[in-house]
């Protein structure tokens, strides 16, 4: 008899990371529809024409790289990056503009730097970024409306049509500027009730936005539920947010109020997830608590005070940047010591 | 209600329990040859007693250890010895070591026995005594000898006594069918260890998965103030650091041992083996085996013979040979394979499992971690596997030791529950093995270069005291020539004012003068030496040198016996190490003061003849 040969532990129950993969995009689907239900036809169209640029690309990568580009393919981390673009985008983003998102995403943020787990960027928020540097007229101008897809919202053809036109023609159902956006610019000259009377800010939330948030933020208890991620990183950037609100935003003829802050814009999605990317975030417990909370206070900063109405791909970006130095203090105290190894200097055993 | 602790990290493999305690304890039989290690344990091996074509009787004992850790071995049954030599053994590494095979004659016959009703009346080290020559070592882990665990040094009081009824990893029953059938011996087991160590507590610890045993043992444990803690299933609640935590909220130190924070574990099997030497008079010469799996048809728990080999065993589960694709000793977590089913069940043997390709199928391919902090999740020691893998893998070994590699337990949890599939208790196991060859060879050069640095130190100082004498010596050339120089000065200035006779005498006076300097001179010579100065005959140093030689010898005897002592000490864990520590190096001093003493007056004896030499012709 010849036995086959093998290190301890002989039994393994791990959920293979193809699998945690398709959790998060399941996860993710219930957000996804009611982005459909509210905004039209947009993000459906992008998450599809996305996850279809991410595979190729990444085939296309591997196969430069020579590596086994079926066995990879099949982590399906590739598609969640894809998905995770054409949730965030524009509804009427071109699809150039998608794809040059995804393709950087995939290629230069994620391959370049050696492929899975090698990255220290969040591939998907690099893309955005990206475009969001690059093209910034196609990336704040394609915001659909809110409009229930049954009502008035544009069509799957004029969806379709528009994102796939090279000029592109406003359909009605086109909005110019996201709700923070809005509030942002307007607050300046006008009263917060004043301000709310604008049609995209409904019963005094973002209008389709809360449904959108709240269905992401089911998806992300899911994931929890399902420990897939823990509940440090989204519990954090929404306590770095709340936080920050709370502590400056408290009057609303000045600031975004706390419910904008919290229901429009990607805050629940950026939350559960795109901060919980394990291979761009913080290792430990106490790691994921500051890098969330960073994600949270940049969040608010940046809507605030910066440039850009939606800030979760910068807040992201920033701390990925800030991620090596917290790991590096914040291990764990082990099992019989006092304390913990912080960083790496000096042998001695506590 | 005992108060529980929780362990961070754990996780909940399939147990796979039910399949192999569907039957009671069987007993296995005596095979046609029973292969007995001489090391069976951690310490030193065992020395035969006996040698090619003894008889020996059941329980007699064949091998012992005469220095250094250890506990003797037993013939299982009444034989011939067959052979003694290297046979494979369990070992990771599926080596061969000596062994003495028995070829049993059937007839079982025991040797004498010397059951003990009342142990109480003993003094503890003489039960101690008993536990010792009955060979008990631990039978859950690594085989400490049972007797030298139980003699905590005297300032570390033992005031919880733990035993472990845990038994979490997957498919293992013995430990369960053993409490379940054999609960008094368990605690008749633990009585007597708990008499010797005097505990305030005694409590075991039963995972909630054994209601069997766990009532078994609150029945034969009742009127008593025995604890029984059920604990809740997780694995590796049954590793001893865990279970401690779980039942008393504290950590064993890093580096340390359980009676540093006052707590002792035992397993329930060594219980049962410490009853059988105290109450039977029987050495450890069986043991509770789990042979299961799925390739097996009648799996279950066997009482086997120590020396047993597996391939007998599985036949009597009945194996099926073309089902089995894997066979390993242990549990699935922690266990090893085997390479041949010839290897013998030894003291510490728990389990044997015949898995099947399906059971137990190859893990997936190696894929990159991707920082998901699940294996951090399951890891009980608290430690970060991933930050460890990624240094175990770039050879980083000071970071990965910083990160407290050597606290990693290698109990597998992180590798159960990796995504990518990355074994990474192999990459602890090879960053472990490699910084312990590195401190090993470091060690090495360090001895080599203080040895080195001494002799260069020595020679340094010959070589100064030799420049030393030549200058002396020089000196006082120099001083007599200017004596005789200023002499022949005089004798020329008073030459003047003399006539031609008295010039002549003059002369004469000069060569009597020029021979009293160099004579001088000569005597001058060894002046560094006071009592060679003064005593130009060796004659008297001759007793000297045979005194420092014997100076030598006595305090290189010393020196042997210390070093003895110190080594005992060692192995046995005694409290009075620092104190023969310090007793070995003052004998060191000595031993090399009398050696330097000894090639000092050696050295003095030896040039004095040259110099005698040369004054000789001038007298
Ligand atoms: S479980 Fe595996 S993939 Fe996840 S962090 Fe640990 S080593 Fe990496
Ligand atoms: S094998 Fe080591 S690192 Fe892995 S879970 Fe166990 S103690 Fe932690």
């Amino acid at each position: 008899m010849a036995f086959v040969q093998q290190s301890s532990p002989h039994a393994h129950n791990a959920r293979p990371t193809s699998k945690v993969m398709l959790w998060v995009i399941l996860a993710a689907l219930p957000g996804l529809l009611a982005q459909t239900l509210f905004f039209g036809w947009g993000n459906l169209i992008n998450v599809v024409w996305c996850i279809a640029i991410a595979l190729a690309s990444e085939a296309a990568i591997l196969k430069l790289r020579s590596k086994p580009v079926a066995f990879f393919l099949r982590d399906n981390t590739a598609a969640v990056t894809g998905l995770l673009l054409g949730l965030s985008l524009p509804q009427f983003a071109p699809w150039w503009v998608s794809a040059v998102a995804v393709v950087s995403a995939i290629v230069v943020a994620k391959q370049l730097y050696g492929g899975l787990g090698s990255n220290p960027f969040n591939p998907a928020m690099v893309g955005y970024a990206l475009v969001l540097i690059s093209f910034p007229v196609a990336m704040t101008t394609n915001w659909a409306e809110p409009a229930l897809l049954w009502g008035n919202a544009p069509g799957f053809g004029d969806t379709l049509t528009a994102i796939a036109s090279g000029q592109q023609t406003a359909v009605d159902g086109w909005t110019m500027a996201t709700p923070l956006d809005e509030y942002k610019h307007k607050i300046a000259t006008h009263t917060a009730a004043e301000v709310l009377v604008h049609p995209t800010f409904g019963e005094g939330f973002a209008r389709g936005w809360e449904w959108v948030n709240a269905a992401f933020l089911a998806g992300g208890i899911l994931l929890i539920c399902l420990r897939i991620i823990t509940w440090h990183i989204p519990v954090a950037v929404l306590g770095g947010l709340v936080a920050m609100s709370l502590a400056f935003g408290s009057n609303a003829d000045q600031y975004a109020p706390l419910s904008l802050h919290l229901l429009a814009g990607g805050t629940m999605l950026g939350a559960f997830f795109i901060a919980t990317d394990p291979v761009s975030a913080a290792t430990s417990h106490q790691g994921k608590l500051i890098y969330g909370a960073g994600i949270g206070v940049l969040i608010y900063l940046i809507r605030s005070w910066g440039n850009y109405p939606d800030a979760v791909a910068f807040s992201v970006l920033l701390m990925n940047f800030a991620v090596p130095f917290i790991d590096h203090y914040t291990p764990p105290r082990t099992y019989g010591h006092h304390k913990a190894h912080r960083g790496l200097s000096g042998r001695g055993r506590s | 209600m005992t108060q529980l602790w929780d362990f961070s990290g754990g996780v909940h493999p399939a147990e796979h329990k039910q399949l192999s305690t569907g039957r009671p304890i069987r007993t296995a039989g005596i095979p046609s040859q029973l292969v007995l290690p001489l090391q069976q344990h951690i310490g030193e091996p065992a020395e035969p007693l006996v040698s090619l074509g003894d008889h020996v009787l059941k329980g007699q004992k064949i091998a012992d250890v005469s220095h250094g850790m250890g506990v003797p071995v037993h013939a299982p049954t009444s034989g011939i010895v067959a052979s003694i030599g290297d046979y494979p053994v369990p070992h990771p590494s599926g080596m061969a070591d000596k062994c003495i095979v028995l070829k049993p004659d059937g007839k079982d016959e025991w040797c004498e026995r010397y059951p003990l009703s009342d142990y109480r009346k003993l003094d503890r080290n003489e039960v101690l005594g008993i536990i010792h020559s009955a060979g008990v070592a631990g039978m859950g882990g690594a085989g400490f000898p049972t007797d030298i665990k139980l003699k905590p040094s005297r300032d570390r009081k033992v005031d919880t006594l733990i035993l472990n009824g845990a038994e979490c990893e997957p498919y293992i029953t013995a430990d369960d069918m053993t409490m379940r059938e054999r609960a008094d011996k368990v605690v008749d087991g633990l009585k007597v260890m708990a008499w010797i160590l005097r505990p305030e507590r005694c409590v075991i610890g039963i995972e909630d998965n054994k209601p069997e045993a766990a009532a078994a043992l609150r029945e034969a444990t009742q009127g008593t103030k025995i604890e029984i803690a059920v604990i809740p299933t997780k694995y590796p609640s049954g590793g001893e650091k865990q279970l401690i935590r779980i039942l008393t909220g504290m950590e064993v130190p890093s580096g340390g041992i359980p009676a540093d924070i006052g707590v002792m574990c035992q397993n329930v099997g060594t219980a049962v083996a410490v009853a059988q030497a105290v109450f039977e008079g029987t050495p450890l010469i069986r043991r509770v085996v789990t042979l299961t799996g799925a390739a097996l048809e009648t799996p279950g728990n066997f009482d086997v013979l120590l020396g047993t080999p597996v391939q007998y065993l599985l036949d009597q589960a009945g194996l099926q040979p073309d089902d089995v694709s894997r066979l390993i000793l242990g549990g699935p977590m922690m266990g090893y394979t085997l390479t041949t089913t010839a290897v013998p069940v030894i003291k510490t043997s728990n389990c044997i499992i015949a898995a099947t390709a399906s059971e137990l199928p190859a893990p997936p391919p190696e894929q990159a971690c991707i920082r998901c902090g699940q294996c951090a999740e399951a890891c009980p020691m608290e430690l970060l596997p991933q930050q460890l893998f990624w240094y175990a893998k770039a050879e980083e070994f000071e970071k990965a030791e910083h990160l407290n590699l050597f606290d990693c337990i290698e109990c597998g949890a992180c590798s159960y529950v990796c995504p990518s599939s990355i074994p990474l208790v192999q990459y602890y196991r090879y960053a472990k093995g490699e910084i312990r060859l590195q401190r090993a060879e470091q060690l090495k050069a360090d001895r080599a270069r203080e040895r080195f640095e001494a002799r260069q130190q020595r020679l340094e100082r010959e070589q100064l005291e030799k420049d030393q004498r030549r200058k002396e010596r020089a000196k006082a050339a120099a001083e007599a020539q200017a004596k005789k120089k200023a002499d022949a000065e005089k004798a020329a200035a008073n030459g003047e004012a003399v006539d031609e006779r008295g010039a002549r005498s003059a002369l004469v006076e000069q060569a009597l003068a020029r021979k009293k300097a160099s004579t001088n001179a000569a005597r001058i010579q060894p002046a560094d030496k006071p009592e060679a100065a003064t005593l130009p005959e060796p004659a008297p140093e001759e007793p000297d040198i045979e005194a420092l030689e014997k100076q030598l010898t006595q305090a290189q005897t010393k020196l042997e016996t210390m070093q003895a002592m110190l080594e005992d000490a060692k192995a046995q864990q005694a409290d009075n190490l620092d104190k023969l520590e310090r007793a070995v190096a003052k004998n060191h001093d000595r031993v090399k003061r009398a050696q330097d003493a000894l090639t000092e007056a050696r050295r003095m004896l030896a040039p004095q003849p040259e110099a005698r030499s040369e004054t000789q012709p001038i007298k």
